[in-house]
């Protein structure tokens, strides 16, 4: 099984008729997942290399029957794109988009909260999703991920995230699902959502968490993993030598006075029984010997 | 982006929020003009972006325009906590009766906005939050719903500011969640917030953070975006749009993805290397991105290796791998670089290096390795 989504999620991509867009959902649709549309105001009847564009996403929902979107709309765009896919009845979106301000992020996820709970949000700023061999919804190059499990993954970074499948992949053990919940101060999807459906999924037998200083969800994600997860967790925490007080890279990786350092993050993380590695390569070594003692 | 003192009073002002009347000056001549132009007594304020200047003799009180002279003369190129005074705030001096501290930011865990106000300012919050925290009144807002002048009044009465403070304080509250809200602030805080002997409320610092993600919508904040680095290769580096942060070690990074970037110094930590600078290149990196990234490293004189770490994802390798070959074209490449390059085209990548591989232009299959090679370069004899 995997969490989120599976071979039978039909997606439409928002964005399809720009550059990214129409790189990455004609990638994924030849991964194989179900890219059923794509939406272009004015491109509406078109179709991207026989992904049929609608002009809206409720047109698209209407014809397709998509439950999942994949959002690739500038930052100016992004969040009135996320609220239409809601609207739309969308109960999964993807959004890559990197550079929106927070104060959009802020108050789009309290709309989804508030309006339509069903719907997840997973980003913005973020890689995406991918079940290897069933779906991917994203920018994840598909060829670095080994379908089968038995391991989830859960990353606040992207590159680190491809770094942790590669790792795993290379050693021959496969992924249920890798989930990159994005950099960015108010992320849709946190980790304990993420752990929480990997606690629940049988098919996943362990759960690397990659994390990266700022903000405090590492030391919430040890708090539930310590009360409630059963299933061996491995993660690392990118960041032991950034300085305080500068963005590194991400608007979120930042660490304010003594708050979001790594050293504190892996110290909750290791109190919680969590395996912490120093590198994404030894965090790949620990969950190898973990999934061969399964 | 972080304001100083002078440009956070400024944006301040643009949303009604009550400051002295003040000037900046970079020289003590214009500290005089400057000077001249206000009523006395005015207090001279070094402007860095640091706390604790008024320990460090940073803010001092003239009564007189030679009294202003000395003071510009002392505090300018004073160093403050490593921070060297570049610019001064001149402004009235104001007759403070109370001290208190009101803030806006986000509070993540909740994804909401926290306020946070407190009749204890003046001092370092974080002190008065390990020593008195009853003395913050915190206040959570949706951001759905804003913030009321009558939410605003009962907040100041919570926080037992002094009754003849309290009217003016929540008016310049909202104006302040305004700012902070419209102006795409992410820290707009006051502290402290004074009431003045004869009883007006008015912010005596400022301090705000400006989230760079809304510059597109922000045209006024151009003017402020020259002082916003003050390292030489930060600037370089900003100039050519790249997302650069100066330290102090000798292993130039080149990574794609801040992840992969803070990942890439932490290993060569771990190699016994020190990294030069933390550097995303970010996603969909092409020739002339790779190019400038190479220029940027390559232009501090404390480089002694180059490890370009890049895991394919909207980057393609094989751009990256033109980006490398069209620098080593452009650019006289002073030190030896290593490459780890995998993902999306990662064959097609190392296919176009290959012919260009030799003693300065190394190539190693994994992160570690790479490092490794790296950290050795680094700290190998320089030739020439």
């Amino acid at each position: 099984m995997s969490i989120f989504v599976d071979e039978n999620t039909k997606v439409i991509v928002q964005g399809l008729t720009g550059g990214q867009g129409r790189f990455h959902g004609v990638r994924n649709r030849d991964y194989g997942t179900k890219v059923v549309g794509g939406t272009s105001p004015k491109k509406a009847g078109t179709d991207v290399e026989g992904i049929p564009v609608f002009a809206n996403v409720a047109e698209a929902v209407d014809a397709t029957g998509a439950t999942a979107s994949f959002v690739v709309v500038p930052p100016a765009g992004a969040t009135a794109a996320i609220l239409e896919a809601a609207e739309a009845g969308i109960s999964f979106i993807v959004c890559i988009t990197e550079g929106i301000p927070a104060h959009d992020e802020a108050r789009c996820y309290n709309i989804l909260k508030r309006d339509f709970p069903g719907t997840r949000l997973l980003g913005p700023n973020c890689p995406g999703i991918i079940s290897p061999g069933k779906c991917n919804i994203g920018i994840t190059s598909g060829d670095i991920a080994l379908p089968g499990g038995p391991v989830g993954i859960v990353s606040r970074s992207g590159t680190l995230t491809y770094q942790a499948l590669h790792e795993l992949s290379q050693q021959g053990v496969g992924q249920t699902t890798c989930v990159g919940i994005g950099g960015d101060p108010v992320p849709g999807t946190n980790f304990i959502d993420c752990l929480e459906a990997f606690e629940a999924d049988p098919d996943t037998k362990a759960v690397m968490m990659i994390g990266e200083i700022g903000g405090s969800e590492e030391e919430r994600a040890a708090e539930y993993i310590a009360n409630h997860m059963t299933k061996p967790v491995v993660s690392y925490v990118a960041g032991v030598t950034a300085p305080p007080g500068r963005k590194m890279g991400h608007a979120g990786a930042i660490i304010s006075g003594s708050q979001g350092t790594a050293q504190a993050k892996m110290d909750a993380l290791s109190a919680a029984g969590v395996s912490v590695a120093l590198n994404p390569t030894e965090a790949g070594e620990k969950m190898v010997a973990i999934v061969k003692s399964l | 982006m972080d304001l100083f003192e002078y440009q956070g009073k400024q944006y301040f002002a643009r949303y009604g929020i009550p400051v002295s009347p003040g000037g900046e000056a970079e020289t003590v001549d214009q500290a005089m003009t400057v000077a001249e132009g206000l009523e006395f007594p005015l207090v001279v304020k070094a402007q860095v972006r640091v706390g604790g200047r008024g320990k460090a003799g940073g803010i001092q009180l003239a009564d007189t325009l030679d009294e202003v002279r000395t003071h510009a003369t002392n505090i300018l190129g004073m160093d403050i906590k490593g921070h060297t005074v570049h610019r001064l705030w001149i402004e009235r001096s104001s007759d403070i009766a109370k001290e208190y501290y009101v803030s806006f930011t986000l509070d993540r865990p909740n994804k909401v906005y926290i306020g946070m106000l407190s009749k204890e300012g003046g001092v370092e919050i974080e002190t008065v939050a390990e020593e008195n925290p009853d003395a913050i009144i915190k206040l959570s807002i949706n951001p759905l719903d804003g913030l009321s002048l009558e939410t605003a009044a009962k907040w100041v009465s919570d926080a037992d500011l002094d009754e003849e403070a309290r009217e003016q304080a929540a008016a310049l509250i909202v104006k302040l969640y305004t700012c902070y809200v419209e102006g795409d602030c992410d820290l707009a805080e006051i502290n402290p917030l004074i009431l003045t002997t004869d009883g007006v409320v008015r912010a005596l610092d400022a301090k705000v953070t400006l989230d760079v993600n809304a510059t597109y919508r922000h045209p006024e904040w151009e003017v402020w975006s020259a002082t916003d680095t003050e390292d030489e290769r930060e600037a370089m580096a900003k100039e050519k749009g790249l997302n650069y942060i100066g330290l102090d070690g000798s292993v130039g990074i080149i990574a794609n993805g801040a992840g992969l970037a803070m990942s890439t110094l932490d290993v060569v930590q771990q190699a016994g290397g020190t990294a030069a600078n933390f550097l995303d290149i970010g996603g969909g990196a092409n020739a002339d991105l790779m190019t400038a990234a190479m220029e940027v490293v390559n232009a501090d004189p404390a480089v002694r290796s180059i490890f370009v770490n890049i895991f394919g994802g909207i980057t393609r390798v094989d751009e990256v791998a033109k980006g490398i070959i069209e620098a080593l074209r452009r650019v006289d490449i002073t030190s030896p670089i290593v490459l780890r390059l995998d993902g999306t085209n990662a064959v097609e990548g190392r296919a176009l290096l290959e012919p260009h591989l030799n003693a300065q232009l190394i190539s190693e299959p994994t992160m570690l390795a790479a490092a490794r090679r790296a950290v050795d370069l680094a700290a190998a004899p320089k030739e020439g």
